[in-house]
C-alpha cells in the first residue's frame, strides 16, 4: 500500500503579491502583473511581468540583512520563509529539498561568473539559509519543471526516502531568455491571449512559489492522487500535434488516482499562447474527453514563469478548490483552437473537489497531476 | 546567380550542420522543407537569422518563410531582391 | 522488491575512452569533445543525421543511451538522467552570442540546446521512448536519489525499465555514466554495485 502524500504549507512571490491571499485577490479582481518594457535587454519594447525591486527588497530586508543573495534567490527564500516557519519541522536528513527552476542564476553569466550561474550553487545558497541538511535536488525539465518537482516530491516519499519536501521553484526575466523566445519569434506583441483567435504568442513573467509536501495529513490542504511525465518522442521544440504525451501523461496521472476523467472538476492548464501549444492542448483535452470541463491558463496574469509556473499554478490551483472558486482565464476573448475547449470567461463559485494541472515543454516533455481538496467529503 | 546558389548552399549546410552533405546534392529545385533536404522548424528559424546576419534582411513573420525557403531557387531570387549587404 | 531489480547492461564514456559492460570498445586521442563525439559515433556507424546538429551535452547522452539501449529495445523504458553542470556549456555559447550588441544574432538552435532535459527528448525521438522522463541537477554524482527514484518508477508501474545517465560535460570535461535498470539482468540493483561500475 502506497503512502498517502499532501501539500500543506503554501506560498508564492509574484508580481500580483507576496502571499497567496494576495495573490488570489488580485486573480479575482481580474488584475494582470504584465505590463510594457522599454529597455537595453533586448532591441524591442516587450510585454512581462515583473516583480518589483523596491518592494522585494523592503521585504527580505526583514528576514536578512545580508546583501550578497540575488534576486532569484530573494523571491525563493521569501517563497519559502513562512512555510518553513510555520512547520517547526526538523530539516535533518529525512527532510528533501527541491528546487525547481530552468534557468536560475543565469545572469550571472553576463560578468562570466559561472559558478554562481550553477544550478546546484544556486539550491545550495538557498538551503544554507535554512540549514537544510540534505542534499538539494535540483529538477530542470524545461517548463514542466514547477509541476514536475512536486511529482518528484511525491515519489521521493513513496519511495521511503524521506518524510517531508519543502520544494521551491523560480525563474526571472532576462536578457537570455527574452533574446532566446524572440529568436523562436515566439514572443506575443501584447499581453499574451491563450487559446484566442488572435494570440500571437508569450509572453514571459517572474515569480516563486513554495509548498511543503508531506506525507502528515494534519495540514494538508490537497492530496497528491496521481501524476505522469511522459515523453512526445516527436520534436525538440515542436508540441506534437497529436498531443500525445500529454494524453499519456494525463492519462497515468488518472489511472493512478483511480479516478474517471469526468470526476475532474476543473483543469489549470499550460497554455503558453503560442499558436502550436495552446492548439496541442486543445486536441488532448480533447482525446481525453475533457474538453467540456472548465478550463484556464493562468498565463495571462503572470506571463510564462517557465519553471516557476507548475508549482506557482498549482497553488492558485489548490486555493481555488479550497475556496470553490473558478478563475477567468485573462486575455481570452474569441476561441482560436481547432478543437472546443470550455475556456472559463467569468470568475465562478462552484464545489470543487478534484483538480488537475498540466504543463508542457521544450524537449517534448509533458507533467500531469491530479489533486484533490483535503477534508470529508462523506465516504 | 549562380553564385548566389552556390553561396547560400555552403552556409545552410554550414549553419545548420548538415554533416556528410555537400553542395552539390543539393539541387535548386529541391524542396529544402519535408521531403527533400529534411529541414525542420528550427531550421527555418536558423535560415532567418541567417538572412539578418549576411543579408541584412529581416523576417518578422516566420510564415514567410514558407515560400522564402521552398528551394534554393527560391531563396536565392528572394535574396537577390532585398539584400541590403 | 529491491531484491529483484538488477542493473542489465552500462557503458561509461571518459578520458577519450568508451566501455559497455566493462569492455573497452573505443579509444581515441582526440582532445576536443566535441571532435571525440563525431569520432564516436562514426566508429560505431550509427546512422544519424540529426546527431550532429545536437549540442555535446546531447550528443554524449545520446551516445551513452545508444550503447545501452541498442541490445535492449524496450518502449516501456523511462529516462532518468542528471548531471553537474546544467546545460552552462551551451549557456555560455549562447551567452556569447547575446553579449556584443553590435553583432546580436541570437541563434534559435544554440538556444533551444540552454536546457539540459533537451537530450532526453533527442533520446525519446531516436529509440520512440513515449515515457517517463526527468532531468535533476546535483553537485556530485548521488546514486542513492538514483536507486530511490528509479526503483519508484518501476514499483510503482510507471516504466518497466529506468534507462540512468550520468551525463556531465563542461567545456573539454565530460564523463558519461548510463545504465539500465531491470528485473532481469546479473547485476544486482544495489549501491555498492553502482559507484563501483561510477568510478571504474
Amino acid at each position: 500500500m502506497k503512502k498517502d502524500v499532501y501539500i500543506s504549507g503554501m506560498n508564492c512571490i509574484t508580481p500580483l503579491g507576496f502571499s497567496v491571499e494576495e495573490n488570489f485577490d488580485n486573480l479575482i479582481g481580474g488584475i494582470s502583473g504584465i505590463k510594457r518594457h522599454e529597455n537595453e535587454m533586448v532591441p524591442n519594447a516587450y510585454f512581462s511581468a515583473i516583480v518589483e525591486d523596491a518592494r522585494l527588497n523592503a521585504e527580505f530586508a526583514k528576514k536578512s540583512s545580508s546583501g550578497s543573495y540575488t534576486k532569484l534567490e530573494k523571491m525563493m527564500i521569501l517563497a519559502l520563509c513562512p512555510i518553513v516557519e510555520k512547520s517547526k519541522s526538523d530539516l535533518g536528513t529525512r527532510t528533501a529539498f527541491l528546487l525547481s527552476t530552468t534557468k536560475g542564476n543565469i545572469t550571472a553569466l553576463e560578468s562570466g561568473n559561472i559558478q554562481k550561474a550553477q544550478l546546484h550553487d544556486l539550491a545550495q545558497t538557498v538551503a544554507d539559509f535554512f540549514g537544510f541538511k540534505s542534499e538539494p535536488i535540483v529538477v530542470s525539465n524545461a517548463c514542466v519543471s514547477g509541476i514536475l518537482a512536486i511529482s518528484v516530491a511525491k515519489r521521493l516519499i513513496q519511495s521511503g526516502l524521506y518524510d517531508q519536501a519543502f520544494v521551491v521553484a523560480g525563474d526571472l526575466v532576462s536578457e537570455f531568455v527574452l533574446s532566446g523566445f524572440n529568436s523562436f519569434q515566439a514572443m506575443s506583441d501584447a499581453p499574451c491571449k491563450p487559446y484566442s483567435k488572435n494570440r500571437t504568442g508569450v509572453t514571459l513573467g517572474e515569480a516563486a512559489a513554495a509548498v511543503l509536501v508531506t506525507s502528515d495529513a494534519s495540514h494538508a490542504n490537497a492530496r497528491i492522487l496521481g501524476d505522469g511525465s511522459m515523453n512526445d518522442a516527436n520534436h525538440i521544440s515542436g508540441p506534437s500535434r497529436t498531443g500525445e504525451g500529454l494524453v499519456l501523461s494525463v492519462e497515468s496521472a488518472l489511472k493512478e488516482a483511480n479516478l474517471p476523467a469526468n470526476k475532474i472538476d476543473y483543469i489549470s492548464a499550460h497554455g503558453t499562447a503560442t499558436p502550436f501549444n495552446d492548439e496541442m492542448e486543445a486536441i488532448a483535452f480533447n482525446r481525453l474527453g475533457l474538453q467540456d470541463k472548465p478550463l484556464h491558463s493562468l498565463k495571462g496574469f503572470y506571463g510564462h514563469t517557465l519553471g516557476a509556473s507548475g508549482l506557482l499554478e498549482t497553488v492558485i490551483g489548490i486555493e481555488a478548490l479550497k475556496q470553490n472558486k473558478l478563475i477567468a482565464s485573462a486575455g481570452f476573448d474569441e476561441i482560436g483552437v481547432s478543437q472546443n475547449v470550455n475556456v472559463i470567461r467569468e470568475n465562478e463559485d462552484r464545489f470543487l473537489r478534484y483538480f488537475l494541472k498540466t504543463a508542457s515543454g521544450f524537449g517534448g516533455c509533458n507533467t500531469a497531476v491530479v489533486f484533490e481538496k483535503e477534508g470529508s467529503f462523506g465516504e | 546567380m549562380e553564385a548566389l546558389k552556390q553561396e547560400l548552399k555552403e552556409k545552410i549546410i554550414a549553419v545548420l550542420n548538415l554533416e556528410d552533405v555537400q553542395p552539390s546534392d543539393i539541387s535548386n529545385t529541391d524542396a529544402l522543407f519535408g521531403d527533400g533536404l529534411g529541414l525542420d522548424s528550427i531550421d527555418a528559424l536558423e535560415l532567418i537569422v541567417l538572412l539578418d546576419k549576411d543579408y541584412g534582411i529581416k523576417l518578422t513573420d516566420p510564415k514567410e518563410g514558407k515560400n522564402i525557403f521552398q528551394s534554393i531557387d527560391t531563396m536565392a531570387a528572394y535574396v537577390e531582391a532585398n539584400r541590403t549587404k | 522488491m529491491e531484491d529483484t531489480l538488477y542493473i542489465k547492461s552500462y557503458a561509461s564514456i571518459e578520458n577519450g575512452k568508451i566501455s559497455v559492460d566493462g569492455k573497452t570498445v573505443f579509444e581515441s586521442s582526440v582532445a576536443n569533445v566535441s571532435d571525440f563525439l563525431k569520432e564516436s559515433v562514426r566508429h560505431f556507424g550509427i546512422q544519424y543525421p540529426k546527431f550532429f546538429k545536437m549540442d555535446n551535452l546531447s550528443k554524449l547522452a545520446f551516445l551513452g543511451s545508444e550503447l545501452v539501449l541498442k541490445d535492449n529495445p524496450n518502449p516501456e523504458t523511462a529516462l532518468l538522467f542528471a548531471n553537474s553542470s546544467s546545460s552552462l556549456d551551451t549557456d555560455v555559447t549562447y551567452q556569447e552570442s547575446i553579449a556584443d550588441k553590435g553583432n546580436y544574432f541570437p541563434s534559435p538552435a544554440v538556444f533551444v540546446y540552454t536546457l539540459p532535459n533537451i537530450c532526453l527528448g533527442e533520446i525519446s525521438i531516436r529509440h520512440q521512448l513515449k515515457t517517463e522522463n526527468s532531468f535533476f541537477i546535483f553537485g556530485a554524482f548521488n546514486p542513492d536519489f538514483f536507486i530511490g527514484y528509479a526503483e519508484n518508477l518501476i514499483e510503482t508501474g510507471k516504466a518497466a525499465n529506468v534507462l540512468c545517465g550520468w551525463t556531465e560535460l563542461f567545456k573539454d570535461d565530460y564523463k558519461a555514466f548510463v545504465y539500465l535498470v531491470s528485473s532481469e539482468g546479473k547485476k544486482a540493483h544495489t549501491k555498492q554495485n553502482i559507484e563501483s561500475l561510477y568510478t571504474n
